[in-house]
């Protein structure tokens, strides 16, 4: 369990974390969405005690991270992937972890099995790739079989394979009861492995909801219908009150009724239907239409997904 | 929720506390090889210079005229290594404490232990001790050999000779100490080059200031120049300026634990 109250940050006049409270509550994978420079590090950084905050305050299972008995056997989390020290090996980096907290040394082993990094044990991190930096990341945040576990930006880097492995992980961990908590700029990342989305923009709480119900919520959402009565059914849905957009596919989208109702009104006109799809929208457009107004960095042409590339700064 | 791990989970009795932190700061130090060679090169450097300083001596010792034989102080040559030794251990003490910050492991380091003094306190231990090991290692086997290499009819002198002891155990706490201030001034600037810049500065460009100042001033303040201190150390003619060896090394060991605290006063109002 994560409970941030009015959880505030600013580095000199820059306001990073604006009076934020949500609550992370464990048995599920909860997200914490906002584009790039939104706050999400810095709010990572509250919850695991390393920066302080101005105002508001954060609880690990009741407790500031500070107070707490046994850090990593309590909370884990991987902050960034390559705060690794160059010249030490991997196991080495979670040996001197595992005794500062009373760990067993053989948990460092088993857990370099977990994340695959066994072969390379004795290795210097300073050469490991950007997938296998974070792999060690996240051998260190199990490495205390923690309750709470951070997750900031845990796919960055990986392969398919490997993107596939963490979505297993985190949803394996929150079937086990733990808390976990994953950062992300990618709504079509978190589409797939959150329950539940803490979404932020400039350091403010956007909503905090579960993922199918921002789905749900979305003005996005629509159904697309094909017909050879396309004019007809078009004619009927407009004087219900819906808006139509005859796509250049032949399509025709629907926004207002769902798909039941269109397939009732087509019945009784009646007209053929050849497709009747009720279609969301992309997460990464119900994203866009959130945050629409709080992206600090903007492209040159936000349009498109600017959310979804990777080299958004 | 399905609670199979999470709240059921025995934790170890009590809290984190300094014996791990201890053996933490010793699997850094040691899984280190840049660790390991400025050790070395410290050990092998200083033994090697003060080598070379007594060999130098000892072939010309015909040669020198009778005044420069009668103030040839034995000790404080064959120990001239350690003066090269205080740099190397410096940037050591300095890596120790920034190699953390550059790297970003020291918020993996906090995250494991938030309570900052506590991890300063065990770095401080760990590397203060590694390097009163190393540092006696240069000074003893430093001594011993430039000894040997002067031999008769060279001046030289044994442990047992009034102030050899002192010097020879006092220089090698000289420059763990030193280290231990290399250390502190880390914790306060947190850049590796920073941090050097500074150390070096202190230890040898400070000096060059306070003795462009006008000579009663310059006398008064040399006396607590680290390398002021060292000097009167090393050497078994105690200097009309310089503050006594013991004295000397009680104010460096001042400078040390003042720096640390600033440290770490810093490390806990700081954002890691």
């Amino acid at each position: 369990m994560i409970e941030a109250k009015g959880l505030t940050k600013h580095y000199g006049p820059k306001l990073a974390v604006d009076q934020l409270s949500f609550s992370v509550r464990p048995g599920v994978v909860t997200g914490f969405l906002g584009p790039n420079g939104s706050g999400k590090s810095t709010t990572m950084r509250m919850i695991m005690g390393l920066d302080a905050p101005n105002a508001g305050d954060v609880t690990v299972n009741g407790r500031h991270y500070h107070d707490l008995a046994w850090p990593l056997h309590e909370v884990g989390a991987l902050l960034e992937a390559k705060a690794i020290h160059p010249g030490r090996s991997a196991r080495a980096h979670l040996r001197m972890l595992a005794e500062a907290n009373h760990i067993a040394l053989r948990r460092v082993d088993e857990v370099l099995a977990i994340v695959g990094l066994s072969s390379v044990a004795g290795q210097r991190a300073g050469k490991f790739s950007l997938g296998m930096s974070q792999r060690l990341g996240i051998a260190a945040t199990l490495l205390g079989d923690p309750e709470v576990t951070l997750f900031d930006e845990p796919v960055n880097g990986l392969d398919p394979d490997g993107i596939r492995w963490v979505r297993n992980l985190l949803k394996g961990l929150a079937r086990e009861g733990r808390t976990v908590f994953v950062s992300s700029h990618l709504m079509s990342e978190m589409a797939l492995t959150a329950d539940e989305v803490v979404i932020i923009g400039r350091g403010r709480l956007i909503a905090q909801i579960p993922i199918d119900e921002l789905l749900a919520q979305s003005s996005q959402r629509y159904v697309r219908v094909r017909s050879p009565g396309i004019a007809a059914l078009k004619a009927a849905l407009e004087r219900g009150g819906a808006a139509t957009v005859l796509e250049e596919d032949g399509s025709l989208s629907v926004r207002g009724p769902d798909e039941i109702a269109i397939g009732e009104l087509a019945a009784s006109i009646p007209v053929v239907l050849h497709e009747l799809a009720p279609q969301s929208a992309s997460l990464e457009e119900a994203f866009m239409e959130l945050t629409e107004d709080s992206i600090e960095y903007h492209g040159a042409s936000t349009t498109g997904s600017v959310l979804s590339s990777e080299g958004v700064k | 929720m399905s609670g199979t791990v999470g709240t059921t989970k025995d934790l170890p009795p009590g809290r984190y506390g300094i014996s791990g932190l201890l053996r933490s700061e010793w699997t850094k130090l040691r899984s280190l090889r840049s660790t390991m060679w400025t050790l070395g090169i410290t050990v092998v450097l200083g033994i090697g210079i003060s080598a070379l300083a007594t060999a130098e001596t000892r072939a010309h010792w015909s040669s020198m005229s009778i005044g420069d034989r009668l103030s040839f102080d034995p000790t404080s040559t064959s120990l001239i290594g350690v003066f090269v030794g205080q740099l190397t251990i410096g940037v050591l003490g300095v890596l120790v404490m920034s190699g953390e910050y550059g790297s970003g492991t020291i918020r993996a380091t906090f995250s494991a232990a938030p309570r900052r003094p506590l991890v300063l306190v065990a770095k401080a231990a760990v590397f203060g001790l590694v390097a009163l090991v190393a540092a006696e290692i240069v000074s003893f086997l430093s001594y011993f050999l430039g000894q040997a290499l002067l031999g008769a009819p060279a001046t030289h002198t044994t442990l047992g000779s009034p102030g050899a002891l002192r010097a020879v155990a006092g220089s090698g706490i000289y420059l763990c100490l030193i280290g231990l201030c290399a250390l502190g001034l880390a914790t306060i600037i947190r850049h590796t080059a920073g941090a050097i810049s500074a150390f070096l500065g202190i230890l040898l460009v400070v000096p060059i200031i306070v003795r462009a100042l006008p000579t009663s001033l310059a006398n008064e303040i040399e006396r607590f120049m680290p390398d002021h201190i060292g000097a009167a150390v090393v050497s078994l003619h105690m200097g009309q300026y310089s503050l006594a060896p013991w004295t000397g090394l009680v104010v460096l060991c001042g400078y040390a634990v003042a720096l640390l605290v600033i440290g770490g006063v810093l490390l806990v109002r700081r954002d890691a």
